[in-house]
């Protein structure tokens, strides 16, 4: 027979356990979500060999400068810290560690570099933060399966290559080609995405592959040995300086191949102006934004929003840099996704969203082309489209290519 | 005069009761501290033990014994590398890991010491320096990418604590540094304070004297240089640990010459002065970060402005580093109470 003390007992606990169960429909909103604001993070190589990219952080500030200006999302401001990291990655750890724990924010954005980014990407999972939009093509970060809580942004280097590669295969079946590659993973994810396509035939193709360091005042010996070797096309795999230093010498040992410049280097201002714009004539390249200097986008109105956001909220900065472009979008695609949560700012809502991008134009994206991401597809980008170089700009041509 | 023996045995007053008290405190504090901090805190803690250990060896080699290194951060790196590569490539438990990798920095501290030997002040300094430099391109070298993972570097486990043991894995971690650096500077101290210290520092200020009076240099020099790179290669091994993450990247020039800067600003030739410069390598860069942060949004790039500012006042405030500010304001004291 049971007594009364003890069924109060099991009612009290019975009632006691339903209180302290989470609500089901409504899980508790993230860390660093107030009723005014959602505190996001990221960390940026403001200082250091990479600071060049210090104006994605800067520029992302800004843009979240903007939608408070307009009212916020969904009434919260969103407040980003952005701290340096030097691109360091044991600082990098420290500076997300403090960010999570410290300053309790929502989740983590548009981090900056594969080596910062791989050092914190188990202890994210692990803690269940979202890591959305990495700053970084490496192809690594798009597996949900492994890293739910890990999601890429830009079209990988991989994938840029295979394009080049399909291209080759279609148009120069029997080219000779010669690679120039940054010795580190963005150089050699293209030799992976070369590999993918050619297969067996890789060996036969590619007559010369040929590395450099950041470190290395030029690339000119490079040149003249994958010259000697008769390559009849030319795949680029270089950061800026060193590409527009390719280009010139190429040109100017008068070496003629077909080439392929990677779309990290295709800034008109940055990188062919510098090589001088009659030696790139001819070059191709995959590109999915627009290019701010090109004429041909001058009324286009995606730009012209892009011009007002910069006029006013970033005056001092280089209207030519890509770098602001790339963070513009990402920022716009990160108010997206906090758009689409709605009031439910839950971490695992917030990951659900980020997976949830369906069609999701950006104004800087070339005509047709949209975001797309799914519960097994973490690359929000994953199409290109062929450009050559006519001497003044980028000439689009063919249709937009989906890796 | 009454306390005229007291300051005439400076020695003897590691016992008195003022002395053990402060000693305790410290204790306590050092050991009580990871229970009250948050784990990114005792994160940052796990790091000013590490950067001591490495200080310390550093100090012992430029501070002790006058070889001037601008490039301890590859032997840094070694011992990173050497753990992680053990742990993550041959299944090698952290706590064998550890010292393998400072004998493996103790080998190539010795073997760099032996050139080294023919180099004066000044170009020794030039070419640890080439050292700083070229280690992160070594590790990227193409035939080691099967070992260290090439520039995408080696991902480890963060070890949890053993046989039960109530503490979280920071806390854990932070003990295991403390475990290390305790012995390490125990040893450090018996070292400089016995026959082979007082060579040390004989080498240094007086070489050509020095060998007169029977002191081998050379053996002096280039084990001098083995040990401290040991000391800071075992730093590696456990910065490697608390990370979880080694890659070229982590061991940048900077790291190098961030070990002078924590030396300097202790104390050369101090050995309680290397935690002082170990806190100021962990927290002045983030203190000047949050400085400038206040500053506005603009002031993205004046942290290291900031830095180099405190910097320079420090040094100017404490030309000897806190050791020597702490020796100079000691002996105040002591004048001061010789006058009443």
């Amino acid at each position: 027979m049971f007594s009364r003390r003890a069924i109060l007992k099991a009612g009290g606990a019975g009632a006691l356990a339903a209180a302290m169960r989470p609500w089901p429909s409504l899980a508790a909103n993230a860390p660093g979500v107030t009723d005014t604001e959602i505190k996001i993070g990221q960390t940026m190589p403001y200082s250091g060999p990479a600071s060049a990219y210090g104006v994605i952080g800067r520029t992302e500030a800004a843009y979240f400068k903007m939608i408070n200006d307009q009212g916020g999302v969904n009434g919260r401001k969103i407040n980003l810290v952005s701290l340096d990291d030097s691109y360091s990655p044991p600082k990098t750890v420290e500076q997300i560690r403090r960010l999570v724990e410290q300053e309790q924010v929502a989740l983590i954005f548009n981090s900056l570099g594969t080596a910062p980014n791989s050092a914190i990407r188990d202890y994210l999972n692990e803690n269940k933060v979202p890591q959305l939009f990495v700053a970084t093509g490496a192809s690594k970060f798009g597996d949900p399966e492994h890293f739910p809580w890990t999601m890429g942004y830009n079209p990988s280097y991989q994938t840029e290559a295979r394009i080049y590669a399909k291209h080759i295969q279609a148009n120069k079946p029997d080219a000779k080609i010669g690679v120039l590659y940054q010795n580190d993973d963005f150089g050699k994810d293209y030799l992976i995405g070369l590999k993918d396509v050619f297969g067996a035939k890789y060996a036969a193709m590619v007559v010369k592959e040929t590395s450099y360091e950041t470190s290395e005042p030029t690339v000119d010996s490079q040149i003249i040995d994958l010259q000697s070797t008769g390559a009849d096309t030319f795949v680029i795999a270089a950061t800026p300086k060193f590409a527009a230093q390719a280009l010139r010498k190429a040109y100017d040992v008068g070496w003629k191949p077909l080439e392929y410049l990677t779309n990290v280097s295709y800034s008109v201002g940055a990188v062919l102006k510098p090589a001088g714009l009659e030696k790139c004539v001819g070059a191709l390249t995959g590109a999915y934004g627009k290019e701010p200097t090109d004429p041909k986008w001058k009324d286009d109105p995606g730009l012209q929003t892009w011009r007002d956001f910069m006029n006013k909220y970033m005056p001092d900065a280089s209207q030519t840099d890509n770098n602001i472009t790339y963070a513009y979008g990402a920022a716009a695609t990160m108010v997206q996704v906090l758009k689409q949560c709605g009031a439910d700012l839950s971490r695992e809502r917030i990951m659900k969203e980020a997976a949830n991008l369906k069609d999701f134009p950006l104004p800087l994206l070339l005509p047709g082309m949209t975001l797309n991401t799914s519960p097994t597809n973490f690359n929000p980008i994953r199409q290109m489209q062929l450009a050559r170089f006519d001497g003044q700009s980028w000439v689009l041509f063919g249709d937009l290519i989906t890796a | 005069m009454r306390d005229a023996p007291a300051a005439a045995t400076p020695e003897r007053a590691g016992f008195s009761p003022a002395r053990v008290a402060a000693i305790g405190l410290a204790l306590v504090c050092v050991l009580g501290l990871p229970f009250v901090a948050s784990g990114y805190q005792t994160f940052q803690l796990s790091q000013v033990v590490i950067y001591a250990i490495a200080l310390l060896g550093l100090n012992l080699l430029t501070g002790y014994n006058g070889q001037i290194s601008l490039g301890h951060g590859a032997f840094f790196a070694i011992g990173g590398y050497a753990a992680a590569i053990l742990i993550v490539k041959f299944g090698v438990p952290y706590g064998v890991a550890v010292p393998i990798a400072g004998v493996v920095c103790f080998g190539a501290g010795f073997l760099f010491g032996l050139p080294a030997l023919r180099l004066g002040a000044l170009y020794l300094a030039l070419a640890t320096f080439a050292l700083a430099v070229a280690a992160p391109q070594l590790l990227k070298f193409k035939a080691f990418d099967a070992f260290t993972g090439g520039v995408q570097g080696l991902l480890l486990a963060k070890p949890k604590a053993p046989l039960g043991l109530p503490l979280t894995r920071d806390q854990w971690l932070y003990f295991l540094c403390l475990g290390c650096a305790v012995p390490l500077f125990w040893a450090a101290a018996n070292l400089v304070n016995s026959r082979i210290g007082r060579a040390l520092v004989a080498i240094r200020d007086h070489p050509i004297a020095a060998e007169t009076m029977g002191v081998d240099a050379a053996l002096y020099k280039t084990t001098t240089f083995g040990i401290s790179a040991a000391y800071t290669g075992v730093a590696g091994a456990l910065m490697s640990l608390i990370v979880g993450f080694v890659s070229p990247d982590s061991f940048g020039l900077f790291l190098s010459l961030s070990l002078v800067v924590g030396i300097v600003v202790g104390g050369l030739a101090s050995i309680p002065g290397v935690v002082v410069g170990a806190l100021f390598i962990e927290f002045v860069p983030n203190f000047a970060d949050r400085l400038s942060d206040v500053l506005g949004e603009s002031a993205k790039a004046m942290p290291w402005a900031i830095y180099g500012i405190l910097l320079i006042s420090i040094m100017y405030a404490m030309p000897s580093g806190a050791a020597g500010a702490a020796r100079k304001l000691a002996q105040a004291v002591v004048w001061r109470r010789r006058e009443k």
